[in-house]
Parts: C-alpha cells; structure tokens; sequence
C-alpha cells in the first residue's frame, strides 16, 4: 500500500460547479451515503448571491469521530466547471497532496488550485455525462469521488435509488449508469483517500441542519404559533416549522415584515400559546422595540436570531457572532431578559427546547443566537437525548380577589391569566404599572415592577446549562468561546501537542459569572475565541468579571471562520514565547 | 356560552380615562361596551388590543383582556392572538396616528390576510398624546408647530384603502352617535373576517374645529353593499362624513389556527433518520 492510500481518519472533499448542475445534490448524496454507514460528517454550502446561475458548492467532510466544523484542507476537489471560481477558491483551499479532478473544457484551473503541491486530474465529466441519456454531471462526480474515498457502489446506489425512486425506475437507471462511469473513470486515477472503517455504534443516526434542529427543539419545548418573515440564512427555521406546525395542530402565520412578526408572536403568547419567531441581524433590529415589549409586559416568546456578517446587510449567506452586543445590550430601557446560544448543530434541538422552557418558565423574551454556520451546516449525528422540563407557565387560580397580573413575589414571576379565564382579565401594559396593570408613573412603581422582573431573571437556576467545560482538567490554558465556535475548540482538544481545555458559554445573559469564576479557577491562560472584529464576547465578559492569569483573545469578522488548527497554532505559539 | 343579560357596565373597568373632557373617544367606549353586551359573550372571551395613543388607552378601560402594545402594532398583536386563540372574540383598537401612519403597513395587510377581527380606528386627524401634530387624515392646510402653514399633503382615505387592500366589511361612524356606532360595531363584530369601522372620534382640545363634526356627519344615502365595485365608486365621490356601513363583502376569513390538541411532536423526528 502506498502512502496515500493509507486509510484515513477524515476526509474532506468538494464539488463546485454553477448553480443548477446538481454539486450540491452530489455532496448530499456522499453524506448520506456516509451516515449510513456509521461514519460521522457535515456538509456546508457555500452559494453566491446569484439565486440561479451562480457559483455552488458542496463542501464535505467525513470522519470516523464526530466533526463539528467544516475543513480547511481539502483531500479531492472536484470541478464540474470552473465559472466565478475565483469567488469561492478561497473557501476550500487543497491540501497538500491533494486532488483537482476537473473537466478538460471548462478552462484553465484558477491560479490558486495551480499553486497548490497537488495532482490536476482532467476528465471529461461533462462528455460522459452526454453519452448517457439523461445523464448528469454530478452524478458522475458521485462516481469519482465515492471510488476515491472508497466507497461500493452498492452503498451509494442505495441512496440514489431513496433519492431518485420517485422520479421512476428510468431515473435510477440512468444515475446508476453515471455512477459507474464515475467510478470506472476514477480507477485510473491516483492519489486515492480510503476512509477508514466506520465504528461500530448502536445509536439512532440522524442527518439534521442546525435550523432544522432549533426548530424541533423549540416544537419539543411547547411552540405552538410561529410568525415569519423571510430572512437569510434564518428562514430554513421558519420553512421547517410551517409544515411541522401544520403536522401538530399549530399555526404560522408569514407576516408582513419583523415588526409585525415579533407582536405576532407576543399575541400568541398572551393568548396562552408558546410562541417563537426566527430572522437574522436585520430582523432583529426591528424587534428590539418590541422584545421591550415583551419584557415590560412580562410575555414570553423566543426569538432565534442566526447571525450573519452585519452590519447592515452585509453578508447574507455568511456567518458571524456579531450580534452579542445588540441581543444583550439593544433594549432601551433596563429590560433583564435571557440571551442563549446553541454550542453545535446537536445542541441547537437541546438550546431552542430549553430556550422556550426559560421563556414560559420566566415569562420573558429569550433570544437564541445561533449563526449560519450551524444554522445551514448539514450533519450527521446520534440522535439527541429527549430532555425533560417542566415547561409550565405559573398559572392563576381564581380566588375571590382582585387579581394582580404583575403580583410582587419572592421569585418575581407572577401568576399569568389566560384570556378566557373567568376574573382572570388584565391589560398586559409597556407602560409602566402597578401590581394589578394598571398604568403608573409612580417612582414607586417603577421600582417595585423594574426590581421584580430583575429578580426572576437573577433567581433562576440555569443548573448546568449555563455552558460546557471540557478537555483535561488540569491544564493551564482554557479556551474561552461561546456558540457555533465550540465545535472548532472541540477540536483542538484532540490535537498532539496542544493542552488545552474548554469553557464555552451556552449562555449569555444573564452572565454567568459564578460558573465561569468555577471553570477557570485554576487557569493560568485565557484564550477568548470569538467571530467578532470588536470582541463583543471579550468585552461582555470582562464587564462581568476579571479573569485569572494572562488573557489573549483570537478574533476577527466572518466569514473567514477561526478553525482548529488556527487555534492550535495560536496556543502552541504562546507556549514558545 | 352566552349570556344574554350582560350590561355595557359589565364591560367597564374601574380605571378613569386620562382622556380630555369632550374626547370623542369616551363615546367610542360607550359604543364598544354596549355592543359587547349586546353581542352576548362574557367579557373574558373578548381581547382589546391597542397600539399607543389617546385612543389606544381604550383596552384597560374596559373589562376584557387587553393587550396595550407599543406604537403602531396593535393589528399584528391582534392577528396573532385570534390565530392562536380562534374561540376569542377579537377587537383592535387604534388612531389614525398609530393605524395609518406608523402601523399603515400592517393595516394594508391585515385588511389582505382577512383574520376574523373587528378594527376600530377612533379618527381624530390629530396626534393628541404629543399635543398636537398632523397625522395622515389631516388637512393639507392645518397649520401646526411641527408643520407650520399645513403639510400640504393628500390626507389618507382609510375606507379606500381598507376596501382597495380587501377587507371584508368597512363602516365609518360618527363617536356621537352612540346608537348608530353600537349598531355598527355589533354588525362588524358579527361579520366573519376582517371588519373595518372608523370612527370620527373629535379632539376638542387640539382641533376645536372639529366640535362642528356633529352637525356635518349625516347618515349615507344609499344602502350597503356586498359589491366592491359599487362601494368603490360610492366611496371614492364621499365627502368624509358619510356614516354608515358601506360595504360587506363575502370572503372567506383567514384558515390557519392553533387547535386546542397537540400533535405527535415524536412523529417529526422520522424526517431526520437515516
């Protein structure tokens, strides 16, 4: 066996083409292929502004352990043309020792594939794909990749077959007829990338987006109105929760634009209904008026903002953690509400059934920041564990006296009238109020209600939600981070040569200050990793608390996501000097 | 369940409005009170949603539950309560501040999505809370401190856009006429879909002019009608204070609710197996 026919442990690879020729069905195709058997993996898109006719890509990477965070080296790279290449390059970069298989008429590889330590491969993908009829490209880059990687043509036909059945028995005949062309053409071809063998699991696999998965996460925890409005890379969420709503007796409604969307879902609140709303940055910013709203009046709803590179519209289809400042800090007004952030694709189901847990628990707003890059990144995972809460608004019992909506107790939740309970009828007011609703501009008031809702938020028990510590526990150096960001500090947790371990904040506000001061006790130093170019993360946390020993900070805008190895790099370079 | 022997008292709160002496708006509530006894259904299975404003102030006055919201949004609050809550017997409460201006894109669409719900616009061709300053419906030539000489501005024209954007009922009412409001507002509450009453609603503090409303409003001429077409020519010939209902049209309200039974949330996670 040759080198690099070595089996591997992870391999990444990609498809790019226009837009429309199916790249990205191809890398679908080889995931799923993947999950069923055993292995892990993610796939991310990386699309271009165009809706149709532009750039398309697949980026894929599978591994025999979990992978949280797309490559940064890629082992095969397939090019079914190469058209606004020069856009997307960037993204995928080839390993050394790396594979470029392209077609020899689409032109000249850009400049960056030429100056890679790689192998140029020309097949003619798209004449093999002429000669049969009603043959595809990417069923063909199918065929070349899942050779390389080592995959029968039995697994893969076993997919293609679920995936084109519909279509007829001619369809699945057809792409069998490009798979095998696919495969046979790759048999010439060297270096070839053997997975190694899959572990032996007994877990339910699952093949889930992270805005699928906040959006079964917060159906578990009781959602039953959605209001939506169209926002990029949000609106996978919304997509997702119309049917499954429909499916389970609830309700969406699209809306007119945020504004209204957010009160949408503030009415179904008050109607009784846990209710969410999803959008992006921009969104976001329209409802901050409205989320004061909320916490003055004391309703819940859950808000789940997938950050994209802001400001303004920045860049839609790319991720970024930006919107910490604005999700914490952008009430007018002193309004306590709860900000979450899901720490991988998995725990967006777990954070968005916990987020609704905390809203009804608290009658307060709670918005969720994840980001594109869970939000749109495809993976393959064992099934989440159920999670059990108690998810109950405190109710009022009728009892002969005049009720008070906004009662002044130890916890500082009130007990919340639903409409139709008898004597039970309030005015949910952002003005302020007394204890009953009715408008004040008491200073009294002001105090007493301002106090109450502080309490319930600085009361509540988070238990051990409020984030994850992980790694080996005596080492010095602790990677601080927060959100999608996790799954890359995962990573480097595993690397030789790096000791290292993680502290990552699944929550946000209110700061968990004690837990943090627990997790980093005995750190010497402190790493603060973040997609911000201000460090809106470093700077919450250092307005909260000082932190022990010496602190650097690894930050920059998106989309050029932080990795693994960067981290690596970055921890092992501290230790030389 | 409903219970015929309800009063308009019965739907008051104990609160005092903070509104001016002479405000239309103490007549609107009036209207609304008795037609709420006269529909039938106790207080608590009736919501009153409002945005913010003179008018807006309406919803704690009243012994329903209310929602008193911010600026503008008073008919997406609305909407999604009665999706959420279809057995409620919803009202939106607004001004031609709040209704037209900062939440003119919501009424635009609400009168589209035809959600079963009465919306009450207490039109007053004033901003009253902030003392004074033009709103849509005003004058082009009403002079102000924040538009000296007049805006010079087409008013807006609420029963035009209500029928152009497809409401399903639209009225216009006199606050003064509590008998021919009542009426209205029973007929717009019993209407399926989205049912539009605007009420001219004087501001005797910021436009004494408008005391004159009384003897200008005078009952339309020529009956209602369930052709959109009629009720465009009538409406777009009107002088501004005509009274009455104009239109009732057949369109089916909007589908979607939240049912009382929660689905098989277990059965979803088929989607994601492989």
């Amino acid at each position: 066996m040759t080198q690099t026919e070595m089996v591997r442990d992870d391999v990444s690879f990609a498809v790019v083409g226009t837009g429309g020729k199916g790249a990205i069905t191809a890398g679908s195709i080889l995931l799923e292929v993947a999950g069923k058997g055993g292995w892990h993996g993610l796939l991310n898109r990386s699309v271009g502004p165009q809706i149709r006719g532009g750039e398309a890509a697949a980026l894929v990477r599978l591994a025999t352990r979990p992978a949280f965070t797309m490559s940064r080296n890629f082992n095969i790279l397939v090019a079914l043309d190469w058209k606004n290449a020069d856009r997307f390059i960037a993204a995928m970069p080839v390993a050394r020792g790396g594979l470029v298989i392209c077609d020899p008429t689409s032109g000249a590889p850009p400049q960056a594939v030429l100056d890679t330590d790689c192998t140029l491969v020309e097949v003619p993908i798209a004449q093999m794909a002429k000669a049969i009829k009603g043959g595809r490209e990417n069923m063909i880059a199918v065929g070349l990749v899942a050779h390389l990687i080592g995959f029968s043509e039995a697994a893969v036909m076993e997919i293609v077959a679920a995936k084109l059945g519909r279509k007829g028995q001619e369809a699945v005949d057809i792409g069998r007829t490009c798979l095998e062309a696919g495969m046979a053409a790759a048999e010439a071809i060297t270096p070839t990338f053997p997975l190694a063998p899959a572990p032996k699991s007994e877990a339910r696999r699952w093949l889930i987006t992270g805005n699928e998965a906040v959006g079964l996460g917060v159906l578990r925890g009781g959602v039953r109105f959605a209001a939506a409005y169209p926002i990029t890379p949000a609106t996978e969420v919304l997509e997702y929760l119309a049917p499954a709503l429909a499916r389970t007796g609830g309700a969406l409604v699209q809306a007119e634009d945020e504004l209204a969307s957010i009160n949408m879902a503030l009415g179904a609140s008050f109607g009784g209904r846990p209710s969410v709303t999803a959008t992006s940055g921009p969104g976001l910013s329209l409802m901050m008026e409205s989320l004061g709203l909320a916490a003055a009046s004391e309703t819940p709803v859950v808000v789940i903002d997938v950050m994209r590179a802001g400001p303004s519209t920045g860049i839609a289809t790319k991720s970024e953690q930006s919107d910490l400042n604005i999700a914490v800090y952008g009430f007018h007004g002193d309004a306590p509400h709860v900000v979450l952030a899901p720490l991988s694709v998995a725990d967006c189901l777990f954070t968005g059934q916990f987020a609704v847990h905390v809203a009804e628990t608290l009658q307060s707003p709670v918005i969720v920041l994840s980001d594109q890059s869970i939000g749109q990144s495809r993976v393959l995972i064992d099934r989440p564990a159920d999670m059990q809460f108690l998810t109950r608004r405190k109710a009022y019992r009728a009892s002969g006296e005049s009720y008070k909506r906004y009662a002044l107790t130890a916890d500082g939740v009130s007990p919340m009238a639903i409409p139709g309970q008898p004597g039970g009828q309030y005015t949910a007011d952002g003005l302020t109020h007394g204890e009953s609703g009715a408008p004040s501009s008491a200073a009294k008031d002001q105090r007493e209600q301002m106090n109450k809702r502080a309490r319930k938020i600085a009361l509540f028990d988070f238990g051990d939600h409020w984030g994850v510590a992980e790694g080996d526990a005596d080492a010095d150096t602790v990677i601080l981070t927060w959100g999608s960001l996790t799954g890359a500090a995962r990573e480097v947790l595993g690397v030789k040569g790096v000791r290292a371990r993680l502290v990552a904040l699944r929550l946000i506000s209110p700061f968990p200050k004690a837990q943090l001061e627990a997790a980093l006790a005995s750190a010497k130093r402190v790493l603060i990793v973040e997609q911000s170019a201000s460090g809106q993360l470093y700077r919450h946390i250092r307005a909260h608390m000082d932190l022990p020993g010496e602190l650097r900070q690894l930050n920059r805008e998106g989309p050029d996501l932080i990795g693994p190895d960067e981290i690596a790099a970055h921890i092992r370079d501290w230790n030389l000097s | 369940m409903n219970k015929p022997n309800l009063k308009a008292g019965d739907f008051k709160s104990d609160l005092t409005p903070i509104w001016c002496p002479g405000c239309g708006d103490f007549h609107v509530l009036m209207s609304i009170t008795k037609a709420l006894a006269a529909i039938g259904r106790p207080p608590e299975e009736v919501a009153a949603v409002s945005g913010i404003g003179c008018s807006s102030r309406i919803p704690a006055y009243t012994n329903c539950y209310g929602f008193h919201g911010v600026h503008g949004r008073a008919l997406p609050v609305a909407a999604g309560l009665k999706v959420a809550r279809p057995d409620l017997t919803v009202l939106a409460l607004s001004g031609d501040g709040d209704g037209f201006s900062i939440g003119g894109n919501h009424f635009l669409h609400a009168c589209r999505r035809n959600i079963d719900m009465t919306y009450i616009v207490m039109d007053n061709r004033v901003y009253g809370m902030t003392k004074g300053q033009p709103s849509p419906t005003t004058e082009p030539d009403w002079d102000s401190a924040l538009s000296p000489g007049g805006t010079g501005l087409s008013p807006f024209h609420p029963l035009v856009i209500a029928l152009a954007s497809g409401a399903n009922f639209v009225a216009r009412e006199f606050s003064g006429d509590i008998k021919g409001s009542t009426a209205t507002i029973i007929e717009a509450i019993r209407h399926p879909g989205f049912s539009f009453v605007e009420i001219l609603s004087p501001c005797v503090t910021f436009r004494p002019d408008e005391r004159e409303w009384k003897g200008k409003v005078h009952k339309a001429s020529v009956p209602e009608t369930d052709d959109p077409g009629r009720a465009a020519r009538r409406i777009m010939t009107d002088d501004g204070m005509n009274t009455g209902i104009l239109y009732r049209g057949k369109r089916r309200p909007y589908h979607a609710s939240v049912c009382d039974e929660l689905g098989d949330i277990g059965a979803l996670e088929a989607a994601f197996e492989i």
